[in-house]
């Protein structure tokens, strides 16, 4: 199980990704969609660098739960897949690993589109 | 000091408070957020799940109550305050989906609905994937000629 250690270093990692990512809205002209897109890439560079991995010994959820994690999952499905099944699983292993998140994402949005109407835009 | 030096000292502490704040939300907020799916994960494990299903859970409640919060109207105001507190943990991805799905549901469930669930999502996909694929052919040359 994990120590209770584990938690501060959750909270001041993820808080610390959030973090840069305010200081390059605030400072660059990115908008947040392009944030989300450097931040998964930056996941699957830095998990193939081998970087990423400590910090999720490290930080636990303070890594996973960021944007960058969801880099980390797809580097790691596809690392997982390549080893089982060859060249293939550079196609297979991103998208498995991720297939939870990214199905929750859309039939959990497609549900709300069902139940909740939006407000008129100010 | 006189007044002119007053109203630029306020300009300038105007000026220079906004990214303090904002910083200091983002971290607050977003460490919130991982600290929740930390604990999540934790209380997943105990019921024996393995380390991949208890993640990939994580990451499904934490995607369920952004959509119920976003359907809510109480997500925008959180996010208002967190900036990317918000945005960079996986809650973020929820909300792209699920209130481009409910704000464009006027036009149509397909084009709609379907269609501009992908504006922010499709995105972060595409080159998360791509970038993984990448990852994957090197790994396998690598690993044929090592």
């Amino acid at each position: 199980m994990d120590s209770p250690i584990s938690y501060l270093y959750a909270f001041l990692i993820g808080g610390a990704l959030c973090v840069i990512a305010q200081i390059l809205i605030d400072k660059t002209k990115l908008t947040p969609a392009r944030i989300l897109v450097i931040y998964v890439c930056a996941g699957v560079v830095l998990t193939a660098v081998g970087a990423y991995k400590p910090l999720v010994d490290l930080a636990g959820g303070g890594a996973t739960t960021p944007l960058t994690g969801f880099g980390y999952t797809i580097a790691t499905g596809v690392r997982e897949a390549v080893d089982e099944k060859g060249l293939l699983g550079a196609l297979t292993g991103g998208i498995s690993a991720t297939s939870a998140g990214i199905c929750a994402a859309i039939i959990f949005g497609f549900l709300a589109s069902l139940i909740f109407t939006g407000k008129p835009k100010k | 000091m006189n007044k002119k030096e007053y109203s630029e000292y306020v300009k300038r502490k105007a000026r220079k408070s906004p990214i303090t704040k904002n910083c200091s939300f983002a971290f607050l907020i977003g460490g919130l957020i991982c600290t929740l799916a930390h604990g999540l994960k934790n209380i997943y494990l105990s019921f024996d799940l393995d380390e991949r299903s208890a993640s990939s859970l994580v990451s499904v409640t934490l995607i369920l109550i952004t959509a119920v919060l976003t359907g809510i109207g109480v997500f925008d105001n959180i996010a208002k305050v967190a900036g990317a507190g918000t945005i960079v943990p996986i809650t973020g991805f929820a909300n792209a989906v699920s209130s481009a799905a409910i704000d464009n549901k006027s036009e149509g469930y397909v084009l709609g609905v379907g269609a501009k669930m992908f504006v922010i999502a499709g995105p972060v996909i595409v080159f998360g994937l791509l970038s993984g694929a990448i990852y994957g052919v090197i790994y396998y040359i690598v690993g044929v000629f090592l």
